[in-house]
């Protein structure tokens, strides 16, 4: 058989019936990720249809977008201020109910965000195909699962057939080579490649990360790089598995145990592109050339080196994209005053990125003015977090420590970057109006975030350490 | 789902790049639990000021842009969240066609799951709509064309299986649920 690419090996053993030139596969999901925001239209579907859920054995819920972060509405000792976000909680509580779907509610140990969680519980695995109504569902492709966001209708068909109707994508290679340099972060390598791609580079591709320096990652690093891939538009990110996947999974709860533990690995280790398969694109990074990153636009595509000034000249998006930035060509992204810090998402709010940040922070203070939110991505991190104390390390500091969610990284909750304040944020998008009406979203690692948290202003965190 | 055959509408013009979905339907109106009346709230940010009154200067609200049923925009429109949101409110609002150079992957594939056209055109054609807001086209999904006002037709790709959805108002949704069979065949022989 001639060589092949990890997603075509992955591909192959899921279609239910292939491709022609009039229909497209039919492709069977392994695993279906729900959440309250993009499903109640679907089990509406399936209720107006009298039809049930096909598989619930292959499908998870739970409660993240629209949750509240803080405490005493999370937990209905007070209201949840919005109306409709409490309406949508309930609404997929009763749905679940109705259908026979697992869902992790509020007050379930392993509620959390759903890129969070489904890797937390040995649910994602490598060779599944997994789907969720919601773009960064391509972070669980850092353990060699073919995983992609999907609409609503989406939702629909999965929830009733099992299965999708879709066209083969093309493969995009992206390869770096060698060791990051101090203080450069998994965060800033995505960054530094959604720069090289462009925002839509990635279209109608699924990325295979691969080389010396995506070896050394540790998972939590593989899925914040993963996790951006739709930022430069690809359907999915990829990264093969090895020991280091293994050596995350085994032992968690919904992981194969025992036996089937051993027959699973040996099949995850045939999970890996062969020589000489061919890709329709290649790109090459030298990792030694890689810096902290932060954005400085309205796309995360626009983003400069930590210690760089912003582009003198650009086009029309540029343009328009600094006034709303309220930035200058030329001006340095150094010195630039912020007003809110926010650390969490499914990009970078796993423990890893909070014992990071707390290594930083500990023993300084969070500057005046600066209103620094810390979400963990799940309930689990949370309990992890505050049995190492780190929650102490963040209110110390004078940050602001909250329950897991969605939270600031798209505002739905009702946790917002005031109008015209500026928010360096861990998170993945820096859209116009993202994180609130005119909130202006400056996109960088936990570190970096915990350097502005501190000084106050864009500042290098090379220099914290 | 309607079929569609045939739009003939004049255009509207939005040409920023890389209008995203946070753009398109911003996260606070996706509390929703329906589909139905998100057309009010698209492209909200750009349209209402921080008073709920409409900005005279959007597109959208100026008095040549309504009835309008083509949304000509810039590169790479749908960028970004996964959100069916967006094209629930496009659609609702009164678009039926949406023509750029670069449409992303699954605002592309839920514009076709609603009777919304995802159209690419070419990288000139697509200058001189920019450069002419408000001309008639005709769309024609039979022969695969947009005829501009001079009565050029350019060829639009599009996959057969979502055109022959279209034209004959088949939903997907119906046809994947006609696999059973070969999903449970499928399901038996991998031991899923």
């Amino acid at each position: 058989m001639s060589p092949t690419t990890l997603f075509e090996k992955i591909w192959r053993t899921h279609e239910v019936v292939a491709e022609t030139a009039d229909t497209p596969a039919i492709l069977y999901i392994d695993l279906h990720l729900t959440h309250e925001v993009t499903s109640p239209q679907a089990y509406s579907m399936l209720r107006e249809r009298g039809l049930p859920v096909r598989r619930t054995d292959r499908t998870l819920a739970t409660m993240d977008h629209s949750t509240p972060t803080d405490a005493d509405q999370l937990f209905g000792r007070i209201p949840i201020k919005l109306e409709s976000a409490a309406e949508q909680v309930s609404q997929l509580e009763r749905n679940c109910a109705e259908f026979g779907v697992e869902l992790f509610a509020v007050g379930s140990p392993h509620r959390g965000i759903v890129h969070v969680i489904g890797p937390e519980l040995g649910a994602t695995q490598p060779g599944k195909t997994i789907v969720c109504g919601d773009s960064h569902t391509s972070t669980h492709g850092a353990f060699g699962a073919l995983a992609f966001g999907i609409g609503t209708t989406e939702v629909g068909h999965v929830l009733a057939t099992q299965c999708l109707l879709q066209r083969k994508p093309k493969t995009l290679a992206v390869n770096v080579e060698g060791a990051l340099p101090t203080g450069v972060t998994a965060k800033d390598l995505v960054l530094s490649i959604i720069r090289l791609l462009g925002v839509s580079g990635g279209t109608g591709a699924v990325i295979e990360y691969r080389g010396s320096t995506i070896r050394g990652l540790s998972m939590d690093e593989r899925m914040t790089v993963c996790n951006m891939s739709i930022e430069a538009g690809a359907r999915a990110g990829l990264i093969a598995p090895d020991e280091t996947t293994f050596a995350y999974l085994k032992g968690r709860l919904r992981a194969p145990q025992d036996d089937a533990w051993d027959t699973a690995v040996a099949t995850w280790r045939t999970l890996r592109t062969d020589t000489g398969a061919r890709f329709d694109r290649e790109i090459h990074i030298d990792a030694a050339t890689l810096s902290p990153m932060i954005t400085y636009g309205t796309h995360p595509g626009m983003s400069v080196c930590i210690d760089e000034s912003i582009p003198l000249h650009g086009d029309v998006v540029y343009q328009k994209a600094l006034g709303y930035m309220g930035l200058t060509p030329g001006q340095s992204m150094l010195g630039q005053p912020v007003q809110v810090v926010f650390l969490g998402s499914c990009t970078n709010g796993r423990l890893s990125d909070l014992e990071a940040a707390a290594r930083l922070l500990k023993g300084r203070q969070v500057a005046p003015g600066v209103h620094f939110l810390v979400v963990p991505g799940s309930d689990a991190i949370k309990r992890a977090a505050e049995a190492q104390g780190l929650d102490q390390v963040f209110k110390d500091a004078g940050a602001d420590w909250r329950e897991s969610g969605c939270s600031m990284c798209l505002g739905m909750n009702g946790d917002l970057v005031p109008k015209g304040a500026y928010c360096v944020s861990t998170s993945n998008r820096n859209f116009e109006g993202r994180q609130g009406v005119g909130s202006r979203t400056l996109l960088a690692s936990p570190a970096t975030a915990v350097a502005a948290a501190i000084a106050g202003h864009v500042a290098d965190a090379r220099l914290l350490a | 789902m309607e079929p569609i055959h045939t739009l003939r509408s004049r255009t509207v013009v939005i040409p920023s790049t890389n209008i995203d979905t946070d753009q398109l339907m911003p996260a606070r109106f996706l509390t929703t639990t329906t589909r139905e009346g998100l057309g009010q709230h698209l492209f909200a940010d750009w349209r209402y000021d921080s008073e709920g009154q409409p900005i005279a200067d959007f597109v959208l609200n100026r008095p040549e842009a309504q009835g309008c049923r083509i949304l000509v925009a810039g590169r790479n429109i749908g960028c970004g969240s996964s959100r069916e949101h967006a094209p629930w409110g496009l659609y609702d609002y009164g678009f039926r066609a949406v023509i750029s150079t670069e449409i992303a992957d699954i605002f592309r594939s839920n514009s076709l799951k609603n009777g919304l056209l995802p159209i690419i055109v070419d990288a000139d054609t697509h200058a001189w709509l920019l450069a002419h807001p408000g001309v008639e086209l005709v769309i024609n999904l039979e022969t695969c064309t947009v005829t501009l006002p001079d009565g050029r037709a350019v060829a639009f790709p599009i996959d057969n299986f979502s055109r022959y959805c279209l034209l004959n108002g088949v939903d997907e949704t119906g046809y994947l649920l006609s696999q059973v069979a070969s999903i449970a065949a499928y399901e038996a022989r991998v031991g899923a």
